[in-house]
Parts: structure tokens; C-alpha cells; sequence
């Protein structure tokens, strides 16, 4: 078992710098022209797991931007994926 | 310290790098077959391709020292078009009895299509019929947790598949749990943006173990660290990682998989 105050040492600051960078990311997309996203509605539902009490916040992270459909779809017309499922009627 | 490069688009990397990998401790790198950036427009172009793999590129590697070792197929970025991939399929076995083949990959899905998984089944057939190890390539980002899931089905499905014997590669949080409780064997991409950072991969280790599973970098052509495997491996011990368990994950268990195969050489050996 690892030590609490030994991982605090060690990424504290690495994780407080990376939230920093997520909270000027969201507030440069906010100063921005434009519509809403598909993207960022899935980032800011993404958010909302790190308020988990439990110890597996990056896999409902994942989860979050993940296409929840079990059913190969009919076509690959894209190659590239973006990093959240747009939904059934995008995707 | 020792280590292995499981998973290495060395086509795409210069001499630098493989200068780098030597000189950081690297025994043996291994190259699945990957899709080049662009569509490749016949199966001539494949075939140039597995000439560079089962020829050119293992010469290259050993003038660093390195065994270079190769996995074939078409991969699913180019499988959308089924009779392009049947000509891909047919001339496959042509190379399969190259000395530094060690079987079938990286195959899997990319968009999780009707048409990916077709090819995908004929490559697992492929596989079965030739007893030769298979090496899986997950979908990216969003599809990456319903293309495991299709990609476990479809190996679980056809009877002739051993699990110890398929690696499922580029896991994450989400995926790597599915994986080993079928007993498959899972791998763990070390990239900056899109799959797992090293940091991550330690995590799912301590959670995890250190059996059925291995680091890699899968540098190619796009924003990746040849050196990935070393640098986790030096996270592992700043965080307090035992030398042997580090050994373990990063040189033992790309052996113990890759051994499966006649064709791997252990390094040192023979």
C-alpha cells in the first residue's frame, strides 16, 4: 500500500498544475465565439465523476466520453475518433 | 536496466531512435503491422510493406543490435473495404514462415463497423488455422470500451482461441479489467494524449498485479516516445516499484508472451 503523504509529494503539484490547465481550457472555450459542443457537453458531464467518493474516478471518467451502444454500426465513414461520443443520431 | 519494445512502429522511426532505445536498455523490439497515415490503394502496397517488415526493417534493427521481431494483417483503418482486405488476407501466408513473424496483428477495430468485424473474424481464422499468436489493436478514445467488448466476443466466439495466447493492447481504466478476466493477456500504450500516460499505467498495475500484462510505446508517425517504456519504468521506481517487478512487466512478460511463438529468440540465448 502506498503512502498518502509519499503520492502527494510526488504528483500534487503535477495534478494541481493540470487543473489549473482544465480550468483555463473551459474558460477560454467560454470567451470564445460559437454554438455549443458536443464536446464540451461531454467534458463538463466528464467533470462530474471526480466528485466520486470512490477510488475509480478515471475509469467513470472514461466511461463518460465512451459510446455506450453495444451494436457495430452500419459504416465507418470516418477513420478519426474525437474523444466523445457525439450520440446515436451522430455517431 | 533491461527491457523489451513490444509494440514499435519502427517503419515509421529514425536511427535515433533506435540508437536511443539500445543505449536505454532495449533487447528487442516487435512491429505489428499498422496502418501508414494514408490508404494504402492495392494489395501491392501491402506487399511492399511486409517486405519492409519480414526484410528491410530487421536488418536496420540489428545494426543496433536489436532483434526485430513482426506481426502481419491488414489493419482496421483499411477494413472497411472487404475485397481490398480478401487480396491482403491471400497473401499473408506467403510471409507467415519469415523467421521474425511471430503471427497475426495488430487486428481489431477502429470505428466498430459491421465491415471491420467481418475482416476481423477472417483474421482470427487466419490466425486459428495457422496456430500463430494474435496481437489486438482496441478502438481509440469514445469507441474504445464497445470495440473491447465486440473485439472479446468475437475471440471468445470461435473455439479454436486460446486467451493466453491473444494479447489485447492499448487498455485503459475502463477496458483492462474485462481483458485479464477472460484471460486474455492486456497491453498498455504509453502516449501523451490518447491512451495511457505512464503514470495511469502504474496505477492499473497496483491495482491490477504484474501477470498477463505489458508496457509499450506503439511509437509511430504520430505523437509518440519511443522511449516511453524506459521513462515508466523509471516513474515505477520513483514511486517506490520493486527492481524485479519493474523487470517483470517491462522485460519478463513481453518473453513469456512473445515465447509462445517457435520464432522468439530470448534474448541472450542461442
Amino acid at each position: 500500500m502506498a503512502d498518502r503523504k509519499n503520492i502527494l509529494n510526488l504528483y500534487f503539484l503535477d495534478a494541481r498544475a493540470r487543473l489549473i490547465d482544465i480550468a483555463a481550457f473551459m474558460d477560454r472555450v467560454d470567451r470564445a465565439d460559437g454554438g455549443d459542443d458536443f464536446r464540451f457537453d461531454a467534458f463538463r458531464a466528464a467533470l462530474k465523476a471526480l466528485e466520486s467518493a470512490q477510488p475509480d474516478r478515471a475509469e467513470k471518467v472514461l466511461l463518460a466520453f465512451s459510446d455506450p451502444t453495444d451494436e457495430p454500426i452500419p459504416e465507418a465513414t470516418t477513420k478519426a475518433a474525437c474523444g466523445a461520443w457525439p450520440g446515436a443520431d451522430n455517431a | 536496466m533491461r527491457y523489451i519494445e513490444p509494440h514499435g512502429h519502427m517503419v515509421s522511426r529514425t536511427t535515433d531512435d533506435y540508437q536511443a532505445m539500445a543505449m536505454a536498455g532495449c533487447q528487442a523490439v516487435s512491429e505489428p503491422a499498422f496502418w501508414a497515415g494514408f490508404d494504402r490503394r492495392s494489395v501491392n502496397g501491402f506487399y511492399d510493406y511486409f517486405c519492409q517488415l519480414t526484410q528491410h526493417e530487421p536488418r536496420r534493427a540489428a545494426l543496433f543490435g536489436l532483434p526485430h521481431y513482426t506481426w502481419l494483417c491488414i489493419n482496421p483503418k483499411e477494413s472497411e473495404d472487404i475485397k481490398l482486405a480478401d487480396e491482403v488476407l491471400a497473401i499473408i501466408p506467403e510471409f507467415m514462415d519469415s523467421p521474425n513473424v511471430l503471427g497475426i496483428g495488430e487486428i481489431g477495430l477502429n470505428k466498430n463497423s459491421r465491415n471491420e468485424l467481418i475482416v476481423l473474424e477472417k483474421h482470427i481464422d487466419l490466425a486459428a488455422r495457422n496456430d500463430q499468436l494474435i496481437l489486438v489493436h482496441t478502438p481509440h478514445l469514445e469507441d474504445k470500451r464497445k470495440g473491447t467488448r465486440l473485439i472479446l466476443d468475437a475471440l471468445k466466439s470461435d473455439g479454436r482461441i486460446k486467451p493466453e495466447r491473444c494479447i489485447i493492447d492499448h487498455v485503459e481504466e475502463h477496458t483492462v479489467a474485462m481483458v485479464l478476466d477472460a484471460g486474455f493477456w492486456a497491453g498498455m500504450t504509453l502516449y501523451p494524449e490518447t491512451k495511457c500516460t505512464s503514470n495511469r499505467a502504474i496505477d492499473i498495475l497496483e491495482l491490477y498485479g504484474n501477470e498477463r500484462i505489458w508496457m509499450n510505446s506503439a511509437c509511430d508517425w504520430g505523437i509518440s516516445v519511443p522511449l516511453a517504456v524506459p521513462r515508466a519504468a523509471q516513474e515505477m521506481k520513483r514511486r517506490g516499484s520493486d527492481p524485479g517487478q519493474i523487470d517483470k512487466v517491462i522485460y519478463q512478460n513481453p518473453i513469456e508472451f512473445m515465447s509462445q511463438s517457435p520464432r522468439f529468440i530470448v534474448p541472450g540465448e542461442r
